[in-house]
């Protein structure tokens, strides 16, 4: 039973991880109804940012933060103007290759300058393990849980109560009627991904501890986190943290109760078949097809 | 310019419009035949590799240009096909067996893929490729019976009509060509039957395919078996021309590749999907030759521009530093990719057409002929 615990805690960590990059996948999605493919690589980038900061140039851990944030948010508007803003309401799928291209890119530059190894950012929550009767929970794993609620509740709260949330959803139904009404459509598809570069960036750094940074980690974790905004269905935040927590726990206790190899196939057998009982996701929602 | 006058339906479907067509596609296959005898073995064997990524192409080319169904799966079905020829081929079936079995196989495989991806659109479509290809990639690791898991298979080489054909040999690379060839005017066959224009009308807009009588359910599974088929052929000659395979060379990455190739050639016409092989393929040898060259060419320009020769000696460091970091290679395909979606969306083939018709209309071109009209309207989760 104390296993089954274990394992359902600890899934439930590696879940929030996917949760949290699932929410960058998703903000952009339900503000432009683009999928960045590239948003590991925004994970892996701000990582590397505040290793910059922290490790290398030996800032304080949350000026370091703030920085790679900050500086991140700026290159996700910059990536947004380069490459996806000449190409927004041409077909869904060009934009997904054109997201698949700046992946690449930032992945072998990222190799480029930094190098291939592992690194490691030293943090306030690296050490110590919280011990609940003979539950164990490491402390580096309950700020990634932590962090998660705390930037899905406040995401929740901007989309649905601010009226720059509202203009980011109505440019997402029809860009061409919110320019109508007076939203300025591109100013928001840049702040949403200033956002989501943003968002990108804390799972990065609350990442580090966990998973080390190299120039391969958003490739990996991104390719999971994609399965986990899609249970979710595509347009919501709570489902990308609901999505997330599940693909997590699945992995966590098919890698402990079935035999080697399930553990990776697990979360991608389970998305399937979500997808063929609901293929709009388990909190998409279901849209009656007009002609 | 020449105006083709019409008079009946058969002219309208004919493969070869006019002789033109039939000049200039037999030049083309006759410099391809006696290609052999004049290029070196290394670009041979590159040629080879695109006549393997070029038949991909066209199957994925009927799958994503022709029926408007994204994959970002096709890796595995590369996989069964090389997989089947290779574990068929340790009871000595022969060739053209496990040619065709390996095809079929793939077919099959295809259409039972086609199936939960009829209720997919768009995104999840993409999503639900990729994690069909993460499960085959992983089958393949772990059923070691018949795959041998990570350690790979050996592939012999081929017995074809009692000889030996060596995969470095010109027979192999005519093989391929035929198989290329074959499967190209196949696949145009197809286009211009009713099937093929069903294919066209799903792409277009399913609603209105489905309302002229289209079983659109049918023609996805179908469009998927036909280019899963196809794949796997391609799978079969792939296996051979490496000679040995492991499931860690069917990932995600050469899914990706097999979208560029059709991407960068143009996804509405299968010249386009041999034209991306092509450039696919071809740019190793190029960054190859950068690599090599480069250095020496830009520090003898720097020299000539007046700097010393230390000067050019610590350029031509640099330059070769570059050239040879590690991930090079990825930031130019990345670059590549996003340049041809942002400013050649209709790929090698459509600049191909530009240039033609620049110079059949000349002066009276128009860069708007080729404009692509913008959708802001529609929202593509409402579809």
């Amino acid at each position: 039973m104390l296993d089954f615990v274990q394992q359902l805690v600890s899934g439930i960590a590696l879940g929030c991880v996917y949760g949290l990059i699932a929410l960058g996948f998703v903000l952009v999605y339900k503000a432009t109804e683009v999928v960045n493919f590239a948003q590991g690589d925004l994970m892996m980038l701000g990582g590397f940012f505040a290793f910059t900061f922290i490790g290398l140039l030996g800032l304080n851990y949350w000026v370091g933060f703030a920085g790679a944030v900050i500086c991140m948010a700026l290159f996700g508007m910059l990536a947004e103007r380069l490459v996806v803003r000449p190409i927004l309401g041409y077909p869904q799928f060009s934009i997904i290759m054109a997201t698949i291209g700046l992946g690449y890119f930032l992945r072998s530059v990222a190799g480029m300058i930094w190098g291939t190894d592992d690194f490691k950012i030293e943090t306030p929550f690296s050490q110590g393990v919280l011990r609940i009767g003979s539950l164990v929970l490491a402390y580096d794993k309950l700020s990634v849980i932590a962090a998660t609620i705390i930037l899905c509740a406040l995401l929740y709260l901007f989309f649905n109560r601010t009226t720059l949330g509202t203009a980011m959803r109505a440019s997402s139904e029809n860009m061409l009627a919110a320019y109508y009404m007076g939203i300025p459509v591109k100013r928001v598809v840049s702040i949403v991904w200033a956002i989501s570069a943003a968002v990108a960036t804390c799972a990065g750094v609350l990442l580090a501890p966990i998973t080390f940074i190299h120039s391969n980690v958003g490739l990996v974790l991104g390719l999971k986190a994609f399965p986990a905004a899609v249970l979710g269905g595509f347009g919501s935040i709570p489902g990308a943290v609901v999505g997330g927590v599940l693909i997590g726990v699945i992995e966590s206790m098919a890698g402990f109760y079935l035999p080697q190899g399930w553990k990776d196939v697990a979360p991608y057998i389970v998305l399937l078949a979500v997808l063929l009982l609901k293929p709009e996701g388990l909190f998409g929602l279901h849209v009656r097809k007009k002609v | 310019m020449r105006f083709l006058f019409k008079t009946d339906y058969e002219d309208d479907i004919r493969l070869f419009p006019h002789s033109g067509y039939v000049y200039s596609y037999g030049l083309l296959l006759a410099v391809l035949l006696i290609a052999p005898y004049v290029l070196s073995s290394y670009l041979m064997s590159q040629l080879v590799f695109v006549c393997i990524y070029a038949t991909v192409g066209v199957g994925l080319m009927i799958l994503t240009g022709f029926t408007g169904q994204a994959s970002l799966g096709h890796a595995a079905f590369l996989a069964i096909g090389a997989y089947t020829a290779a574990y068929l081929q340790q009871f000595n079936v022969p060739f053209p067996v496990y040619f065709l079995a390996a095809g079929l196989l793939t077919g099959v495989v295809g259409a039972l893929v086609g199936f939960p991806a009829l209720r997919l659109q768009g995104i999840y479509l993409v999503i639900a490729t990729i994690s069909f290809a993460f499960i085959v990639e992983e089958i393949m690791a772990r059923w070691e019976s018949v795959t041998n898991g990570n350690e790979g298979m050996r592939v012999k080489a081929m017995q074809l009509l009692g000889t030996t054909v060596s995969r470095d040999g010109p027979t192999f690379y005519y093989l391929c060509l035929a198989v290329l060839v074959l499967t190209i005017v196949g696949t145009l066959n197809l286009l211009r039957s009713p099937t093929g224009r069903a294919f066209v009308a799903i792409r277009d807009s399913e609603t209105a395919a489905r309302s002229m009588g289209i079983n659109v359910a049918l023609y996805k599974v179908k469009s998927f078996a036909i280019s899963a088929g196809i794949t796997g052929f391609a799978g079969v000659l792939f296996a051979h021309k490496l000679s040995f395979i492991s499931p860690e060379m069917f990932t995600l990455q050469l899914s990706i590749e097999f979208i560029i190739v059709i991407l960068i050639g143009g996804t509405f016409s299968l010249h386009g999907a041999v034209l991306g092989a092509i450039f696919l393929v071809m740019i190793d040898p190029f960054l190859t030759y950068l690599k090599d060259d480069m250095p020496g060419v830009i520090a003898g320009a720097a020299a000539t521009l007046g700097a010393g020769t230390e000067r050019a000696g610590h350029i031509q460091d640099a330059v070769a530093a570059f050239a040879s970091a590690n991930g090079l290679k990825g930031a130019i395909y990345g670059v590549i990719i996003v340049v041809f979606v942002l400013f050649e969306p209709l790929g090698l083939y459509g600049r191909w057409l530009k240039i033609k018709l620049f110079f059949q209309l000349f002066p009276l071109y128009k860069r708007a002929t080729f404009k692509r009209q913008k959708i802001y309207v529609k929202s593509e989760r409402n579809r």
